[in-house]
């Protein structure tokens, strides 16, 4: 009478492990993580935190990083969460930053770079809403001159050869290269 | 019937509680009235994308604020911690050759500088070194906006400036490693920016000065 499998029939995704996708460990998401995602009102892609990159990382979807990543991140046009356990050492270009792990190196964000509670930021931020919690950690410079300013911003600074092209988005790489 | 009512009483909607207080709690709790930042603000009123440092630590609803209200490029170079990492390992000597090279700004590239009230906690050979820096790093007709005590006593805490808005501040306190706080007469302060002008000066109700300085 009680068809004990149609419980666990798949609903049209397909969960089960294939070879080509390595067995990742399912962490319990990490609850600002989930605060995020929540927040940004849609799914985004993870990069958990047993992955660890090292190159260019580029994107046309929002993405949610947990692991380690050196190099660089192009999200251009896409928002960028830096999750609790993420390690950044890396240049990082997006739309919107937020971070809740840590982060060396410098960030320009298109919107804003919101820094949580336990988030933690080495280096330069250029975006034109910043936001840095209680409890946050930045060592920095922070450039919030609005465009038009920033554009014809001539100003040479001790600071400048590292701070990152704060160039508006133009090209979206196709896919997350892992 | 009175014991039935009292479980409904007790199994009932419970009251709400108070919202938690935002990050920093009521805006308007401890704030007081500040002349000497608004005029600070005035100052630089007119400038396009100024270039601020903050010697404090970093608090984010200021950082909001500049960006908002300044549309700013601001360097966050919390000195604060600087000395107390110096005063923990007993270094305090080493702390004005430290200060005269910490600043890594440009000659004349600095629009404003926001100092709060940390001259009150160096010692004066800090001091000095740190003020010749800052006079090093201000752009012509840039300001300095500092706050300094008028007594001298031994504090185990340091202090947070939170702005309200343009013309009221907030402060909060935080301990810190012990340290004797120094009072700086304004003949002092003029000395140790030389190179500044005084531009205003006030006196608060908590006998604490609030000095403008501009460069000519």
């Amino acid at each position: 009478m009680w068809k004990r499998d149609e419980a666990v029939k798949p609903t049209g995704v397909d969960t089960t492990p294939t070879s080509a996708q390595p067995p990742v460990p399912a962490p319990r998401p990490a609850p600002g993580r989930e605060e995020a995602r929540t927040a940004l009102g849609r799914d985004t892609v993870n990069i958990g935190k047993s992955v660890v990159i090292k190159g260019e990382l580029n994107g046309s979807e929002d993405l949610t990083i947990e692991g380690q990543v050196e190099g660089k991140i192009e999200l251009r046009q896409h928002a960028l969460t830096i999750g609790p356990n993420g390690k950044i050492k890396a240049q990082i270009f997006a739309k919107s930053v937020i971070v809740l792990g840590e982060v060396h190196g410098n960030v320009t964000a298109t919107e804003k770079v919101d820094i949580r509670d336990n988030g933690s930021v080495d280096g330069d931020i250029a975006a034109p809403r910043v936001a840095i919690a209680e409890g946050a950690h930045f060592r920095g410079s922070i450039d919030m001159q609005r465009a038009g300013a920033r554009a014809g911003d001539g100003r040479a600074d001790a600071k400048s050869e590292s701070k990152p092209d704060a160039k508006p988005a133009a090209a979206v790489a196709p896919a997350v290269q892992h | 019937m009175a014991r039935g009512l009292a479980d409904l009483l007790r199994l009932g909607p419970r009251r709400a509680e108070a919202p938690p207080a935002a990050a920093g709690g009521d805006p308007d709790a401890g704030a007081f009235h500040s002349k000497g930042f608004a005029r600070f603000l005035t100052a630089l009123s007119g400038r396009e994308a100024p270039v601020i440092v903050d010697l404090g630590p970093v608090v984010g609803s200021n950082v909001t604020f500049y960006g908002e209200r300044l549309g700013c490029k601001l360097f966050v170079e919390d000195l604060f911690t600087d000395l107390e990492r110096f005063a923990k390992s007993e270094r305090l000597e080493e702390l004005p050759e430290h200060l005269s090279t910490r600043l890594t700004h440009a000659d004349g590239s600095v629009d404003a500088i926001l100092c709060w009230d940390l001259f009150d906690y160096l010692p004066r050979s800090a001091a000095h070194a740190l003020a010749r820096a800052l006079v090093r790093v201000l752009k012509p007709g840039g300001a300095l906006f500092g706050l300094f005590g008028t007594l001298s006593l031994e504090t185990a805490h340091q202090t947070r400036f939170i702005i309200v808005d343009d013309g009221r501040l907030r402060h909060r306190t935080y301990p810190s490693a012990p340290s004797r706080r120094q009072v700086f007469q304004n003949r002092d302060i003029q000395k140790m920016f030389d190179g500044l002008t005084v531009s205003d000066s006030f006196l608060l109700k908590t006998n604490t000065r609030e000095i403008l300085l501009r460069k000519p």
